[in-house]
């Protein structure tokens, strides 16, 4: 469905005898629908970089990344920007919140900039699945991490793309939430054929993993 | 793809900041149109002056106080009280390259029992007048008869009723139009009701006569000069001419206060331009900060679907509301301080200060409020498009 080939990310920086590096090196992965695919390694290995660039959010040094056959970084700025809104969801790491928007119109908001109102049903479901429902009517500014990263969970699973790219979604929650949080990620996957990516430093991650890959130095391998 | 709502969510759920774009751009509308409703009001009393005094050269009594009685009649409305006979008009009317020559004659009236207002009352012949009876049809169709006045527009009496001026019952048939100069305090006669008021006033004790015997008296000679002569030779001709008369070409009775309404208009227009490019500056800045400053939450619209350009079309509509609401409320603040104060400015500035007709003043307010939005605007694109060329997944990086 989603299929990396051969990704690079150059960045320049002053390393060592080169001005430039590599982030990500000729990376190439594929994820499928129905399978949960989980990401390792070590802080600055790259896997935030080439979650981006899978995501259509970071244009690659060279390599292609292709939805269904068609070219991300071949697609015009209205047509990408629709594929993001509808086939691809990101939950990205870091806080992802509008601050001047509540936790419910924050998750409305992918179906808002398509110009549709959203279903608020579903959203206050997502929302009560991730157990935040009571902070539907909360600013965003005012939420723990933890909450905050919740909400992005919600976001990205109302949406409904048919890709879900997690960068870190555990990263800020205490074992019982991370549980939750895995296992709605795989039931996605699971029960709603969703093609799921975890991007984890969480050992637990990786119990929930059809496809394992590691990522070191900017290199991609499949573990399992 | 967008979501129409959003810049006014945005603008209202962050009141603080909006507040302080708005004020910025509030405070260069109100510069901008303050200075330029007073640097119009300046020019248009200059030229409503120019009108009035529409003659190449202005003959007046020889005395050393005439010529600058005169200034302060016309700029300031002081009475003034000068003579000279009545024979220097037809000497003047002898000069080579005089084309009309118009009389006036001058009377200040008291304040006493006698008179109802204390008011400059200015005789004319409307036979040979150039200058005044143009202004006075513009209000009155009909001729000046006996015992009757027009009167300047800052004078309180209106038409219809009578003014006693030295026990004199005269009556008001016209209020003259705005002049932003002294002229508004002045009251207008032909001169068959002048030799009256004169006589009158001469019974109480006010004296104009020139010598013992009763020769008509003038006060100045306004003259137009014929087409192809040199208004300064006509002039020193005049002046070799006529005895015990000092002719001066209009033009410099006035340049004390054409350059300094120059000056002072020049001033004005130079401080709303510095503030004009101050404040692009500085909401330039104000506007990158708050850009800036919200990169992350761009670059979530953008992670959820935002295109690039609806991301720069949002950013434009909340920089061009916040203008648009600065603009009409310094726009508002200041036309509720310019007008109040007009009369305080044209005391300040000692010059003829006509505020300008409400179309005008209307199409410099749209003008201000457009210009600011057009300012905002601008100040904001290049932000908005540094913005827009930049991966969302290298912005998303920042302040995460
Ligand atoms: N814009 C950039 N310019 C230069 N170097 C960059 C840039 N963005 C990322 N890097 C570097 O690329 C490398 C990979 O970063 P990346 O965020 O992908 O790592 P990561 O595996 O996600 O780390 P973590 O687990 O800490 O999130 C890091 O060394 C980072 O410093
Ligand atoms: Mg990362």
């Amino acid at each position: 469905m989603l299929k990396a080939e051969n990704v690079s990310m150059r960045y320049f920086r002053k390393t060592g005898e080169a001005n430039h590096f590599y982030a990500v090196r000729e990376a190439s992965l594929g994820l499928n629908a129905g399978e949960v695919a989980v990401l390792t390694g070590r802080s600055g290995s790259g896997k935030t970089t080439l979650l981006h660039m899978l995501s259509g959010l970071l244009t690659p040094t060279s390599g292609t990344v292709t939805l269904d056959g068609a070219d991300l970084y071949g697609l015009k700025d209205g047509a990408l920007s629709r594929l993001r809104n509808q086939r691809l969801s990101v939950i990205p790491q870091g806080r992802s919140a509008v601050d001047t928007l509540t936790v419910l119109e924050n998750v409305l908001l992918p179906a808002q900039l398509a110009g549709k109102p959203g279903d608020r049903a579903a959203a206050e479901r997502w929302l009560n699945t991730l157990g935040i429902l009571a902070l539907a009517d909360a600013r965003t500014g005012e939420l723990s991490g933890g909450e905050l990263r919740r909400m992005a969970i919600a976001r990205a699973l109302f949406q409904d793309a048919e890709v879900l790219l997690a960068d870190e979604p555990t990263g800020d929650l205490d074992d019982a939430n991370t549980a939750l949080a895995l296992s709605v990620l795989q039931s996605a996957a699971k029960e709603r054929g969703k093609a799921v990516l975890i991007v984890s430093h969480d050992s637990e991650a990786s119990r929930y993993a059809d496809a394992l890959y590691r990522m070191d130095g900017g290199t991609l391998e499949r573990v399992e | 793809m967008g979501a129409s709502h959003l810049p006014i969510k945005n603008l209202l759920r962050r009141p603080g900041r909006t507040a302080a774009l708005v004020l910025l751009t509030a405070f260069l509308a109100l510069s901008v149109f303050g200075g330029s409703v007073v640097v119009r009001s300046l020019q248009s009393g200059l030229d409503s002056l120019q009108a009035r005094l529409g003659a190449d050269i202005i003959v007046l009594p020889g005395s050393a106080r005439s010529k600058v009685d005169f200034q302060e009649l016309i700029l300031q409305g002081t009475a003034g009280a000068f003579y000279m006979s009545a024979d220097s008009l037809d000497r003047v009317k002898e000069v080579d390259g005089v084309a009309l020559a118009a009389p006036q004659t001058f009377l200040a009236s008291l304040k006493a029992d006698c008179c109802a207002v204390k008011v400059q009352v200015i005789g004319i012949d409307p036979e040979a007048d150039f200058t005044v009876r143009p202004w006075i049809g513009q209000s009155y169709a009909r001729e000046l008869g006996d015992m009757d006045l027009a009167v300047g527009c800052r004078v309180t009496a209106n038409v219809g009723e009578s003014l006693k001026i030295y026990d004199q019952n005269c009556h008001v048939v016209a209020k003259l139009a705005e002049t932003g100069t002294g002229l508004d305090t002045a009251v207008y006669c032909d001169m068959a009701t002048m030799e009256k008021l004169l006589a009158a006033a001469e019974k109480k004790g006010v004296t104009h006569k020139l010598t013992s015997d009763d020769a008509d008296v003038i006060s100045a000679v306004y003259v137009k000069v014929a087409d192809g002569f040199d208004p300064e030779a006509v002039a020193a001709k005049i002046n070799a001419h006529v005895r015990k008369a000092a002719a001066v070409r209009s033009r410099s009775l006035f340049t004390g206060a054409s350059d300094s309404l120059e000056g002072a208009s020049r001033t004005v227009a130079l401080l709303a331009g510095a503030v004009w490019v101050l404040a692009f500056v500085i909401l330039m800045i104000a506007f990158a900060m708050m850009i800036a400053e919200r990169r992350r939450e761009f670059a979530v619209l953008l992670l959820l679907g935002t295109s690039r350009g609806g991301l720069s079309r949002l950013i434009l509509a909340e920089t061009a509301l916040c203008s648009l609401v600065g603009g009409l409320l310094g726009v508002g603040v200041a036309a509720t301080a310019v007008f109040p104060f007009t009369a305080l400015i044209e005391s300040k500035l000692k010059l003829p200060y006509l505020t300008p007709d409400a179309g005008t003043v209307a199409a410099l307010a749209i003008g201000t409020v457009a210009a600011t939005v057009l300012v905002g605007t601008l100040a904001s694109a290049w932000a908005a498009w540094r913005l827009s060329r930049t991966d969302p997944g290298v912005t998303l990086r920042e302040g995460a």
